[in-house]
Protein backbone atom coordinates (compact mmCIF):
# COMPACT_ATOMS: atom_id res chain seq x y z
CA UNK A 1 0.00 0.00 0.00
CA UNK A 2 2.91 2.50 1.03
CA UNK A 3 4.54 1.61 -2.88
CA UNK A 4 1.23 3.87 -3.98
CA UNK A 5 2.22 6.60 -1.94
CA UNK A 6 5.99 6.59 -3.56
CA UNK A 7 4.64 6.44 -6.68
CA UNK A 8 2.41 9.23 -6.15
CA UNK A 9 5.51 11.63 -4.49
CA UNK A 10 7.40 10.62 -8.07
CA UNK A 11 5.39 13.34 -9.90
CA UNK A 12 7.02 15.98 -7.18
CA UNK A 13 10.64 17.71 -8.67
CA UNK A 14 12.65 16.87 -5.12
CA UNK A 15 15.57 14.75 -5.65
CA UNK A 16 14.69 12.94 -2.51
CA UNK A 17 11.07 12.03 -4.38
CA UNK A 18 12.34 9.90 -7.12
CA UNK A 19 12.05 6.37 -7.28
CA UNK A 20 14.14 4.18 -4.69
CA UNK A 21 15.57 7.27 -2.72
CA UNK A 22 15.25 8.67 0.84
CA UNK A 23 12.33 6.47 2.05
CA UNK A 24 12.56 7.61 5.32
CA UNK A 25 11.77 11.30 3.84
CA UNK A 26 8.71 10.03 2.14
CA UNK A 27 6.99 7.73 5.28
CA UNK A 28 7.60 11.21 7.03
CA UNK A 29 6.15 13.03 5.06
CA UNK A 30 2.66 11.31 4.75
CA UNK A 31 3.36 10.84 8.58
CA UNK A 32 2.97 14.44 8.85
CA UNK A 33 -0.60 14.54 6.46
CA UNK A 34 -1.96 12.49 9.00
CA UNK A 35 -0.62 13.76 12.08
CA UNK A 36 -1.10 17.41 11.79
CA UNK A 37 -4.63 17.39 10.99
CA UNK A 38 -5.32 14.98 13.93
CA UNK A 39 -3.69 17.44 16.36
CA UNK A 40 -4.95 20.53 14.77
CA UNK A 41 -8.71 19.34 15.59
CA UNK A 42 -8.38 18.31 19.28
CA UNK A 43 -6.23 21.85 19.21
CA UNK A 44 -9.06 23.92 18.32
CA UNK A 45 -10.82 22.84 21.48
CA UNK A 46 -7.41 23.04 23.92
CA UNK A 47 -7.64 26.76 22.77
CA UNK A 48 -11.43 27.03 23.53
CA UNK A 49 -10.96 25.78 26.90
CA UNK A 50 -7.26 27.73 27.28
CA UNK A 51 -6.10 24.14 28.06
CA UNK A 52 -2.83 24.63 26.50
CA UNK A 53 -0.95 24.12 29.97
CA UNK A 54 -3.16 21.36 30.05
CA UNK A 55 -2.35 19.70 27.38
CA UNK A 56 1.80 20.02 28.22
CA UNK A 57 1.06 18.47 31.25
CA UNK A 58 -0.58 15.90 29.61
CA UNK A 59 3.03 14.86 27.66
CA UNK A 60 4.90 15.30 30.58
CA UNK A 61 2.07 12.33 32.21
CA UNK A 62 2.86 10.17 29.45
CA UNK A 63 6.22 10.54 29.77
CA UNK A 64 6.45 8.86 33.30
CA UNK A 65 4.56 6.51 31.82
CA UNK A 66 7.09 5.44 28.96
CA UNK A 67 9.75 5.45 32.53
CA UNK A 68 7.50 3.19 33.95
CA UNK A 69 6.83 0.63 31.29
CA UNK A 70 10.92 0.86 30.88
CA UNK A 71 11.09 -0.18 34.44
CA UNK A 72 8.55 -3.07 34.13
CA UNK A 73 11.18 -4.55 31.14
CA UNK A 74 8.59 -3.43 27.93
CA UNK A 75 10.56 -2.66 24.96
CA UNK A 76 7.60 -1.02 23.45
CA UNK A 77 6.58 1.58 26.18
CA UNK A 78 3.60 3.26 24.27
CA UNK A 79 1.11 0.99 25.62
CA UNK A 80 1.86 1.74 29.72
CA UNK A 81 2.48 5.09 28.86
CA UNK A 82 -1.28 5.35 27.00
CA UNK A 83 -2.44 4.01 30.36
CA UNK A 84 -0.40 6.24 32.68
CA UNK A 85 -1.82 8.83 30.88
CA UNK A 86 -5.27 8.09 30.78
CA UNK A 87 -5.31 8.17 34.75
CA UNK A 88 -3.23 11.42 34.67
CA UNK A 89 -5.61 13.45 32.82
CA UNK A 90 -8.95 11.58 34.42
CA UNK A 91 -7.33 12.51 37.49
CA UNK A 92 -6.19 16.16 36.51
CA UNK A 93 -9.95 16.80 35.54
CA UNK A 94 -11.46 14.95 39.02
CA UNK A 95 -9.37 17.00 41.30
CA UNK A 96 -10.10 20.10 39.13
CA UNK A 97 -13.54 19.34 39.52
CA UNK A 98 -13.70 18.84 43.10
CA UNK A 99 -11.51 21.57 44.43
CA UNK A 100 -11.51 25.01 44.13
CA UNK A 101 -8.16 25.70 42.95
CA UNK A 102 -7.42 27.40 39.88
CA UNK A 103 -6.68 24.96 37.41
CA UNK A 104 -3.14 26.07 37.14
CA UNK A 105 -2.22 25.40 40.05
CA UNK A 106 -3.39 21.52 40.09
CA UNK A 107 -1.53 21.01 36.46
CA UNK A 108 1.37 22.99 37.97
CA UNK A 109 1.43 20.26 40.65
CA UNK A 110 0.85 17.50 38.52
CA UNK A 111 3.07 17.99 35.75
CA UNK A 112 6.36 18.93 38.19
CA UNK A 113 5.21 15.50 40.07
CA UNK A 114 4.89 13.35 36.70
CA UNK A 115 8.32 14.84 35.13
CA UNK A 116 10.22 14.05 38.27
CA UNK A 117 8.66 10.46 38.75
CA UNK A 118 9.50 10.08 34.97
CA UNK A 119 13.08 10.83 35.67
CA UNK A 120 13.51 9.26 38.86
CA UNK A 121 12.35 5.73 38.20
CA UNK A 122 14.47 5.95 34.35
CA UNK A 123 17.55 6.83 36.66
CA UNK A 124 17.16 4.21 39.44
CA UNK A 125 20.24 2.56 39.98
CA UNK A 126 22.35 4.59 38.06
CA UNK A 127 21.23 4.19 34.68
CA UNK A 128 21.36 6.40 32.06
CA UNK A 129 18.84 9.19 31.60
CA UNK A 130 19.89 9.14 27.34
CA UNK A 131 17.62 6.47 26.27
CA UNK A 132 15.08 8.61 27.24
CA UNK A 133 15.92 11.85 24.87
CA UNK A 134 14.55 10.52 21.90
CA UNK A 135 11.12 11.28 23.49
CA UNK A 136 12.15 14.81 24.59
CA UNK A 137 12.90 15.72 21.14
CA UNK A 138 11.32 13.01 18.81
CA UNK A 139 12.18 11.60 15.39
CA UNK A 140 9.70 11.84 12.98
CA UNK A 141 11.92 10.42 9.95
CA UNK A 142 12.13 7.09 12.56
CA UNK A 143 8.28 6.34 11.37
CA UNK A 144 7.84 2.94 9.87
CA UNK A 145 5.05 2.13 7.51
CA UNK A 146 3.42 0.00 9.97
CA UNK A 147 3.25 3.07 12.30
CA UNK A 148 2.00 4.94 9.50
CA UNK A 149 -0.98 2.61 9.68
CA UNK A 150 -1.67 2.90 13.24
CA UNK A 151 -1.69 6.56 12.56
CA UNK A 152 -4.07 6.34 10.10
CA UNK A 153 -6.43 4.26 12.56
CA UNK A 154 -5.72 6.67 15.11
CA UNK A 155 -6.63 9.77 12.92
CA UNK A 156 -10.04 7.83 11.86
CA UNK A 157 -10.66 7.37 15.40
CA UNK A 158 -10.68 11.31 16.45
CA UNK A 159 -12.23 12.12 13.05
CA UNK A 160 -15.12 9.68 14.65
CA UNK A 161 -14.99 11.34 17.82
CA UNK A 162 -14.85 14.65 16.57
CA UNK A 163 -18.03 13.91 14.55
CA UNK A 164 -19.97 12.58 17.55
CA UNK A 165 -18.62 14.66 20.10
CA UNK A 166 -18.04 17.98 18.99
CA UNK A 167 -21.54 19.83 19.58
CA UNK A 168 -21.00 18.97 23.10
CA UNK A 169 -18.02 19.73 23.75
CA UNK A 170 -18.19 23.01 22.44
CA UNK A 171 -21.60 23.80 24.33
CA UNK A 172 -19.33 22.35 28.04
CA UNK A 173 -16.70 24.92 26.58
CA UNK A 174 -18.70 27.99 25.93
CA UNK A 175 -20.91 27.30 29.40
CA UNK A 176 -20.84 24.36 31.59
CA UNK A 177 -24.25 25.96 33.53
CA UNK A 178 -25.63 26.08 29.93
CA UNK A 179 -24.27 23.22 28.88
CA UNK A 180 -25.68 21.54 31.97
CA UNK A 181 -29.37 23.04 31.26
CA UNK A 182 -29.20 20.58 28.29
CA UNK A 183 -28.47 17.47 30.41
CA UNK A 184 -25.09 17.18 29.13
CA UNK A 185 -22.70 16.01 32.06
CA UNK A 186 -19.64 18.94 31.94
CA UNK A 187 -17.85 16.59 34.10
CA UNK A 188 -17.41 13.67 32.25
CA UNK A 189 -16.83 15.70 28.56
CA UNK A 190 -13.94 17.54 30.00
CA UNK A 191 -12.72 13.70 30.89
CA UNK A 192 -13.53 12.74 27.91
CA UNK A 193 -11.85 15.24 25.83
CA UNK A 194 -8.80 15.32 28.05
CA UNK A 195 -8.66 11.09 27.29
CA UNK A 196 -8.68 12.05 23.59
CA UNK A 197 -5.92 14.27 24.01
CA UNK A 198 -3.63 12.00 26.23
CA UNK A 199 -3.80 9.11 23.47
CA UNK A 200 -3.16 11.45 20.82
CA UNK A 201 -0.11 12.89 22.41
CA UNK A 202 0.99 9.90 24.24
CA UNK A 203 1.04 7.83 21.03
CA UNK A 204 2.71 10.59 18.65
CA UNK A 205 5.29 11.77 21.50
CA UNK A 206 8.06 9.30 20.10
CA UNK A 207 7.87 11.05 16.40
CA UNK A 208 7.28 14.44 17.47
CA UNK A 209 8.99 14.92 20.78
CA UNK A 210 7.55 15.89 24.24
CA UNK A 211 9.16 19.12 24.26
CA UNK A 212 7.60 20.42 20.68
CA UNK A 213 4.03 17.99 20.66
CA UNK A 214 2.15 20.99 22.66
CA UNK A 215 2.77 23.18 19.89
CA UNK A 216 1.01 20.86 17.29
CA UNK A 217 -2.25 20.84 19.32
CA UNK A 218 -1.97 24.90 19.92
CA UNK A 219 -0.24 27.04 17.36
CA UNK A 220 -2.53 25.84 14.30
CA UNK A 221 -5.83 26.31 16.03
CA UNK A 222 -4.35 30.44 17.55
CA UNK A 223 -3.63 31.13 13.88
CA UNK A 224 -6.81 30.05 12.75
CA UNK A 225 -8.70 31.91 15.33
CA UNK A 226 -7.02 35.43 14.05
CA UNK A 227 -9.32 34.53 10.91
CA UNK A 228 -12.18 32.75 11.78
CA UNK A 229 -15.32 34.36 12.68
CA UNK A 230 -17.09 31.03 13.09
CA UNK A 231 -16.38 27.34 13.68
CA UNK A 232 -16.07 26.05 10.20
CA UNK A 233 -13.75 28.57 9.22
CA UNK A 234 -11.82 27.64 12.42
CA UNK A 235 -11.54 24.05 11.20
CA UNK A 236 -10.78 25.06 7.72
CA UNK A 237 -7.54 27.48 8.47
CA UNK A 238 -6.55 25.42 11.84
CA UNK A 239 -6.67 21.97 9.17
CA UNK A 240 -4.89 23.94 6.38
CA UNK A 241 -2.85 25.97 8.57
CA UNK A 242 -1.14 22.64 10.32
CA UNK A 243 -0.57 20.66 7.11
CA UNK A 244 0.90 23.58 5.27
CA UNK A 245 3.25 23.68 8.06
CA UNK A 246 3.45 20.31 8.25
CA UNK A 247 4.61 19.66 4.59
CA UNK A 248 6.86 23.07 4.53
CA UNK A 249 8.86 22.61 7.23
CA UNK A 250 9.51 19.17 6.66
CA UNK A 251 10.98 19.96 3.34
CA UNK A 252 12.78 22.74 4.35
CA UNK A 253 14.33 20.94 7.15
CA UNK A 254 15.92 18.35 4.79
CA UNK A 255 17.18 20.74 2.66
CA UNK A 256 18.90 22.61 5.68
CA UNK A 257 19.52 19.92 7.58
CA UNK A 258 17.79 20.75 10.91
CA UNK A 259 15.61 18.85 13.02
CA UNK A 260 11.90 18.29 11.69
CA UNK A 261 9.97 18.92 14.34
CA UNK A 262 11.24 22.34 15.31
CA UNK A 263 11.50 23.24 11.40
CA UNK A 264 7.72 22.63 11.19
CA UNK A 265 7.18 24.72 14.33
CA UNK A 266 8.80 27.57 13.66
CA UNK A 267 6.83 27.86 9.81
CA UNK A 268 3.58 27.05 11.99
CA UNK A 269 4.88 30.23 14.39
CA UNK A 270 5.45 32.56 11.50
CA UNK A 271 1.80 31.71 10.21
CA UNK A 272 0.92 32.89 13.69
CA UNK A 273 2.74 36.30 13.72
CA UNK A 274 1.11 36.59 9.96
CA UNK A 275 -2.72 35.95 10.80
CA UNK A 276 -2.12 37.98 14.10
CA UNK A 277 -0.90 41.42 12.02
CA UNK A 278 -3.64 40.49 9.56
CA UNK A 279 -6.58 39.96 12.23
CA UNK A 280 -8.23 43.12 12.32
CA UNK A 281 -8.81 42.72 8.98
CA UNK A 282 -11.18 39.21 9.75
CA UNK A 283 -12.41 40.58 12.59
CA UNK B 1 -43.87 18.00 15.97
CA UNK B 2 -42.84 20.59 18.46
CA UNK B 3 -45.67 23.31 17.51
CA UNK B 4 -48.24 20.72 18.13
CA UNK B 5 -46.79 20.19 21.75
CA UNK B 6 -47.55 24.40 22.85
CA UNK B 7 -50.88 24.45 20.93
CA UNK B 8 -52.40 21.49 23.33
CA UNK B 9 -50.90 22.86 26.63
CA UNK B 10 -52.20 26.62 25.48
CA UNK B 11 -55.82 25.26 24.67
CA UNK B 12 -55.38 23.41 27.88
CA UNK B 13 -54.04 25.80 30.30
CA UNK B 14 -53.97 29.88 30.58
CA UNK B 15 -55.74 29.04 33.84
CA UNK B 16 -52.61 28.22 35.55
CA UNK B 17 -53.42 24.71 35.43
CA UNK B 18 -50.31 22.99 34.80
CA UNK B 19 -47.45 23.90 37.60
CA UNK B 20 -44.28 23.21 38.46
CA UNK B 21 -44.01 22.13 41.92
CA UNK B 22 -40.33 22.32 44.01
CA UNK B 23 -41.39 21.04 47.54
CA UNK B 24 -38.75 20.76 50.60
CA UNK B 25 -35.77 21.90 48.29
CA UNK B 26 -32.82 21.96 50.51
CA UNK B 27 -29.27 22.63 49.65
CA UNK B 28 -26.01 22.55 52.08
CA UNK B 29 -22.40 23.25 50.77
CA UNK B 30 -19.91 21.49 52.93
CA UNK B 31 -21.49 22.28 56.90
CA UNK B 32 -23.14 25.25 55.50
CA UNK B 33 -26.67 25.04 54.71
CA UNK B 34 -27.49 27.06 51.63
CA UNK B 35 -30.78 26.77 51.60
CA UNK B 36 -33.61 25.05 54.16
CA UNK B 37 -37.24 23.91 53.26
CA UNK B 38 -37.91 25.84 49.93
CA UNK B 39 -41.28 25.35 48.41
CA UNK B 40 -42.41 26.87 45.31
CA UNK B 41 -45.68 26.35 43.00
CA UNK B 42 -44.54 28.24 39.15
CA UNK B 43 -47.66 28.25 37.16
CA UNK B 44 -47.89 28.79 33.82
CA UNK B 45 -48.22 31.86 31.97
CA UNK B 46 -46.78 33.46 35.06
CA UNK B 47 -43.22 35.17 35.53
CA UNK B 48 -42.22 34.51 38.83
CA UNK B 49 -39.57 36.78 40.14
CA UNK B 50 -37.31 35.85 43.14
CA UNK B 51 -35.67 38.12 45.04
CA UNK B 52 -33.53 38.79 48.10
CA UNK B 53 -30.41 39.90 49.69
CA UNK B 54 -27.12 38.86 48.48
CA UNK B 55 -26.14 35.30 49.93
CA UNK B 56 -29.62 34.62 50.33
CA UNK B 57 -29.42 31.65 47.75
CA UNK B 58 -30.72 32.83 44.68
CA UNK B 59 -28.34 31.79 42.03
CA UNK B 60 -28.05 28.37 44.33
CA UNK B 61 -31.82 27.79 43.87
CA UNK B 62 -31.29 28.44 39.78
CA UNK B 63 -28.33 25.67 40.15
CA UNK B 64 -30.50 23.21 42.54
CA UNK B 65 -33.42 23.55 40.33
CA UNK B 66 -31.32 22.78 36.79
CA UNK B 67 -29.46 19.66 38.87
CA UNK B 68 -26.22 21.56 38.67
CA UNK B 69 -25.98 20.69 42.17
CA UNK B 70 -27.10 18.10 44.24
CA UNK B 71 -30.06 19.44 46.54
CA UNK B 72 -32.84 17.76 48.83
CA UNK B 73 -36.54 17.45 48.02
CA UNK B 74 -38.45 16.95 43.99
CA UNK B 75 -39.16 19.06 41.44
CA UNK B 76 -42.16 18.37 39.37
CA UNK B 77 -43.99 19.47 36.25
CA UNK B 78 -47.98 18.71 36.57
CA UNK B 79 -49.55 18.91 33.12
CA UNK B 80 -52.84 21.21 32.64
CA UNK B 81 -54.52 17.60 31.14
CA UNK B 82 -53.97 15.34 34.35
CA UNK B 83 -51.19 13.85 32.67
CA UNK B 84 -48.55 12.21 34.71
CA UNK B 85 -45.75 14.59 36.42
CA UNK B 86 -42.51 14.34 35.43
CA UNK B 87 -39.49 16.55 35.58
CA UNK B 88 -39.97 19.95 33.76
CA UNK B 89 -38.24 20.73 30.50
CA UNK B 90 -36.19 23.20 31.66
CA UNK B 91 -34.88 26.31 29.72
CA UNK B 92 -32.08 28.46 31.18
CA UNK B 93 -30.39 31.83 29.97
CA UNK B 94 -27.31 32.01 31.99
CA UNK B 95 -26.49 35.12 34.74
CA UNK B 96 -24.01 36.41 31.71
CA UNK B 97 -21.67 34.16 29.30
CA UNK B 98 -18.14 34.67 30.10
CA UNK B 99 -17.36 35.02 26.37
CA UNK B 100 -13.80 34.87 25.16
CA UNK B 101 -13.90 37.69 22.86
CA UNK B 102 -12.16 36.28 20.73
CA UNK B 103 -13.88 32.93 20.16
CA UNK B 104 -14.60 32.07 16.57
CA UNK B 105 -18.05 31.02 17.68
CA UNK B 106 -20.97 32.51 15.99
CA UNK B 107 -24.51 32.35 17.09
CA UNK B 108 -25.59 30.05 14.30
CA UNK B 109 -22.95 27.45 15.64
CA UNK B 110 -24.37 28.19 19.28
CA UNK B 111 -27.41 26.75 17.89
CA UNK B 112 -26.83 24.26 16.10
CA UNK B 113 -24.32 22.93 18.60
CA UNK B 114 -27.90 22.92 20.66
CA UNK B 115 -29.84 21.09 18.32
CA UNK B 116 -28.01 19.51 15.44
CA UNK B 117 -26.63 15.90 15.14
CA UNK B 118 -24.11 17.30 12.67
CA UNK B 119 -21.30 19.22 14.62
CA UNK B 120 -21.24 22.29 14.14
CA UNK B 121 -18.17 22.79 11.59
CA UNK B 122 -19.60 20.56 9.24
CA UNK B 123 -22.29 21.21 6.72
CA UNK B 124 -25.22 23.49 7.32
CA UNK B 125 -28.74 22.30 6.23
CA UNK B 126 -30.40 24.77 4.52
CA UNK B 127 -33.34 23.59 7.10
CA UNK B 128 -31.72 24.18 10.04
CA UNK B 129 -30.52 27.73 9.04
CA UNK B 130 -33.73 28.82 8.47
CA UNK B 131 -35.32 27.12 11.99
CA UNK B 132 -32.64 28.64 13.53
CA UNK B 133 -33.35 31.95 12.04
CA UNK B 134 -36.95 31.99 12.61
CA UNK B 135 -36.33 31.19 16.50
CA UNK B 136 -33.51 33.95 16.51
CA UNK B 137 -36.74 36.18 15.42
CA UNK B 138 -38.95 35.36 18.38
CA UNK B 139 -36.47 37.76 20.25
CA UNK B 140 -35.99 40.33 17.15
CA UNK B 141 -32.44 38.87 16.67
CA UNK B 142 -32.55 37.34 13.16
CA UNK B 143 -30.03 39.64 12.08
CA UNK B 144 -27.37 38.69 14.48
CA UNK B 145 -27.24 34.80 13.24
CA UNK B 146 -23.71 35.32 11.71
CA UNK B 147 -22.17 37.25 14.32
CA UNK B 148 -19.43 35.95 16.95
CA UNK B 149 -20.76 35.77 20.30
CA UNK B 150 -17.57 38.14 21.13
CA UNK B 151 -18.83 40.67 19.11
CA UNK B 152 -22.45 40.56 20.59
CA UNK B 153 -23.52 43.78 23.22
CA UNK B 154 -24.69 42.33 26.77
CA UNK B 155 -28.30 43.01 25.51
CA UNK B 156 -28.46 41.55 22.03
CA UNK B 157 -26.42 38.30 23.69
CA UNK B 158 -29.21 38.08 26.45
CA UNK B 159 -31.68 37.84 23.87
CA UNK B 160 -30.12 35.38 21.78
CA UNK B 161 -29.66 33.28 24.77
CA UNK B 162 -33.35 33.74 25.71
CA UNK B 163 -34.17 32.06 21.79
CA UNK B 164 -31.62 29.31 22.79
CA UNK B 165 -33.58 28.78 26.30
CA UNK B 166 -36.89 28.42 24.20
CA UNK B 167 -35.26 25.90 21.65
CA UNK B 168 -37.19 23.62 22.28
CA UNK B 169 -39.89 25.19 23.99
CA UNK B 170 -39.44 24.57 28.17
CA UNK B 171 -42.17 23.62 30.29
CA UNK B 172 -39.97 26.13 32.75
CA UNK B 173 -37.94 28.98 32.15
CA UNK B 174 -35.15 29.84 34.46
CA UNK B 175 -33.61 33.34 34.04
CA UNK B 176 -30.64 34.01 35.89
CA UNK B 177 -29.98 38.00 36.70
CA UNK B 178 -30.50 38.66 32.96
CA UNK B 179 -30.06 42.20 33.86
CA UNK B 180 -26.66 42.52 34.38
CA UNK B 181 -24.37 44.56 31.98
CA UNK B 182 -27.30 45.67 29.78
CA UNK B 183 -28.10 49.35 29.33
CA UNK B 184 -31.80 50.60 29.85
CA UNK B 185 -32.94 49.83 26.90
CA UNK B 186 -31.68 46.67 26.56
CA UNK B 187 -33.09 46.03 29.67
CA UNK B 188 -36.88 47.42 28.66
CA UNK B 189 -36.61 45.49 25.44
CA UNK B 190 -35.55 42.25 26.80
CA UNK B 191 -38.31 42.39 29.75
CA UNK B 192 -40.62 43.13 27.13
CA UNK B 193 -39.85 40.32 25.00
CA UNK B 194 -39.96 38.12 28.17
CA UNK B 195 -43.12 39.32 29.30
CA UNK B 196 -44.45 38.59 25.51
CA UNK B 197 -43.39 35.16 25.45
CA UNK B 198 -44.88 34.82 28.45
CA UNK B 199 -48.06 35.18 26.94
CA UNK B 200 -47.92 33.73 23.66
CA UNK B 201 -46.37 30.36 24.39
CA UNK B 202 -47.64 30.45 28.18
CA UNK B 203 -44.62 29.69 30.29
CA UNK B 204 -43.55 29.34 33.12
CA UNK B 205 -40.77 31.73 34.18
CA UNK B 206 -38.28 32.04 37.35
CA UNK B 207 -36.49 35.10 37.11
CA UNK B 208 -33.71 36.43 39.74
CA UNK B 209 -33.44 39.98 39.98
CA UNK B 210 -32.03 42.51 41.82
CA UNK B 211 -33.61 45.17 39.35
CA UNK B 212 -36.66 45.84 41.54
CA UNK B 213 -37.97 48.53 39.84
CA UNK B 214 -38.24 46.37 36.84
CA UNK B 215 -38.82 43.11 37.87
CA UNK B 216 -42.10 44.95 39.77
CA UNK B 217 -43.49 46.13 36.69
CA UNK B 218 -43.24 42.65 34.37
CA UNK B 219 -43.70 39.68 38.07
CA UNK B 220 -46.38 39.22 38.08
CA UNK B 221 -45.66 36.94 41.68
CA UNK B 222 -42.74 37.85 43.63
CA UNK B 223 -40.65 35.47 45.95
CA UNK B 224 -38.68 37.07 48.45
CA UNK B 225 -35.79 34.25 49.49
CA UNK B 226 -33.19 34.44 52.38
CA UNK B 227 -32.31 30.77 52.98
CA UNK B 228 -35.82 30.23 52.48
CA UNK B 229 -38.91 31.74 50.86
CA UNK B 230 -39.90 34.68 53.46
CA UNK B 231 -42.88 35.41 51.27
CA UNK B 232 -44.94 35.35 48.47
CA UNK B 233 -47.45 36.97 46.54
CA UNK B 234 -47.67 39.95 43.98
CA UNK B 235 -45.28 42.26 43.80
CA UNK B 236 -46.80 44.80 45.88
CA UNK B 237 -47.61 42.12 48.76
CA UNK B 238 -44.22 41.17 48.50
CA UNK B 239 -42.84 44.49 48.92
CA UNK B 240 -45.12 45.94 51.76
CA UNK B 241 -44.39 42.42 53.44
CA UNK B 242 -43.00 42.72 56.99
CA UNK B 243 -40.16 40.07 56.05
CA UNK B 244 -39.18 42.67 53.12
CA UNK B 245 -38.55 45.24 55.89
CA UNK B 246 -36.67 43.33 58.12
CA UNK B 247 -34.56 41.87 55.15
CA UNK B 248 -33.46 44.89 53.09
CA UNK B 249 -31.70 47.48 54.80
CA UNK B 250 -33.70 51.02 55.07
CA UNK B 251 -31.33 52.74 52.95
CA UNK B 252 -31.71 50.38 50.12
CA UNK B 253 -35.29 51.23 50.56
CA UNK B 254 -34.91 54.99 50.28
CA UNK B 255 -33.11 53.96 47.76
CA UNK B 256 -36.13 52.30 45.76
CA UNK B 257 -38.52 54.85 46.84
CA UNK B 258 -36.79 58.04 45.65
CA UNK B 259 -36.65 56.43 42.37
CA UNK B 260 -40.57 56.33 42.05
CA UNK B 261 -41.71 53.02 43.55
CA UNK B 262 -44.89 54.12 45.90
CA UNK B 263 -44.47 52.09 48.99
Amino acid sequence: MIDIWYKILEVLPFEWAQEGQMIFMKNALLAVILLTPLFALLGTMIVNNNMAFFSDALGHGAFTGVAIGGLMGFIQPVGSAVVFSLLFAFLIALIKHRSSYSSDTIIGVFSSTAVALGIFLSTIGGKSFAKLNSYLVGDILSITPGEIGFLFILLMVVLAFWLLFFNRLLLVSINPSLAGSRGISTFWYEVLFSCAVAVAVTVSMSWIGLLVINSFLVLPAASARNVSRNQRQYHFWAVIFSLFSGIVGLILSYYIETASGSTIILVSSGIFFITFALRRKFA
Amino acid sequence: MENRHHISRRAASGCGLCCTKIEHFGVTIGNTPILTDVNLHIHCGELTAIIGPNGAGKSTLIKAILGEISHTGTISYVQANGGPSHTPVMGYVPQSLKLDTTSPTSVLDLFLACRSHLPAWLIHSRKQVNSVRERLSRVKAEHLIDRRLGALSGGELQRVLLALALDPMPDLLLLDEPVSGIDQNGLELFYETVSELRRTYDLSIILVSHDLDMVKNYADRMVLLNKTVLSVGTPDEVLQSESFYKVFSLEWQKQWRSKGGEG
